[in-house]
């Protein structure tokens, strides 16, 4: 069998890379790619827990269909900020996105 | 020894990292995309192999199907804007990149003094229909998940309509005339 640890450090690594993404990316999509990563460490720690800890919980399941619902939420508005955005300042650079910095 | 389901979950597990690798470092928007949607689909075949199908065949439908294709969408149409050949990275990737590392070590070091990390897996009473069956009758339970079931709902409908407003190019129209 699989031990436990394996899908943690398979999480971890998925997150930290997902933070490295959303940190070090210019791109607004990019960054909402990496966001994306980081929801699915999550998404996949909890299955594991679920599955080696309370199989007979299942709380595990639920959590994991609501953040599905709630990664389809970010994207879809997201997406239109960025459209919006792109429509108006003709970039997608988040440094350029500078209009509520003063 | 390995057994088999753990050489599948090695090649699976490298497969997905390599993916998630190339999302953060892939030049093209495209790729980007396109490597994301193996990594979905990496994180797919990890449910299956926790007997969780539902979740591997939502997985598929709500992520490989419905976001990445909004994404690929929404790289087509802000292509003009940052193109392969432009600057990807901030100016400052390196403090991403240590941060990134202090995190993964942190986690890891978290989860080492956790006591449960040998567990093996119990083995299911039930059988996969019985789990899903399970499922479905708890996320409309009104003693059960009802509550989050529906804010789940609502907030995909606030969502929706968030979206198309924030994206409706009607008021733009006027501005745009006030800017030219």
């Amino acid at each position: 069998m699989i031990p436990l640890s394996w899908y943690i450090i398979v999480g971890a690594a998925l997150f930290s890379i997902g933070i490295y993404g959303a940190l070090a990316r210019r791109n607004a999509l990019a960054i909402l790619m990496a966001i994306e990563l980081i929801l699915n460490a999550v998404n996949l720690n909890l299955v594991a827990f679920w599955r080696y800890l309370t199989p007979n919980i299942v709380a595990g399941k639920v959590f994991v269909l609501v953040v599905f619902a709630v990664a389809a939420s970010e994207v879809a508005v997201g997406l239109a900020l960025i459209i919006s955005i792109y429509r108006r300042r003709h970039t997608i650079a988040v440094e350029e996105i500078d209009m509520m910095k003063w | 020894m390995l057994t088999l389901t753990q050489i599948v979950f090695l090649i699976v597990a490298a497969i997905t990292l390599l993916a998630a690798i190339m999302v953060v470092t892939s030049r093209s928007m495209v790729h980007t995309a396109l490597w994301l949607i193996m990594t979905l689909a990496g994180i797919a075949v990890f449910f299956v192999l926790l007997n969780a199908g539902f979740l591997a065949v939502v997985q598929v439908a709500v992520y490989i199907d419905a976001i990445a294709i909004m994404i690929i969408i929404v790289v087509m149409l802000t292509q003009r804007s940052m193109g392969s050949q432009d600057r990807q990275r901030s100016k400052t990737w390196w403090a991403a990149v240590i941060a990134a590392l202090l995190l993964f070590g942190g986690l890891v070091l978290m989860f080492a003094q956790a006591p449960l990390l040998g567990a093996e897996a119990p083995t299911l009473t039930v059988g996969p229909e019985a789990l899903i069956e399970e499922l479905g009758l708890a996320l409309v339970d009104v003693d059960r998940y009802i509550v989050p079931f529906e804010v789940a709902s609502v907030l995909l409908l606030a969502a929706m309509v968030g979206s198309i407003i924030v994206a409706w190019p009607g008021r733009m129209s006027q501005e745009q005339e006030d800017e030219s």
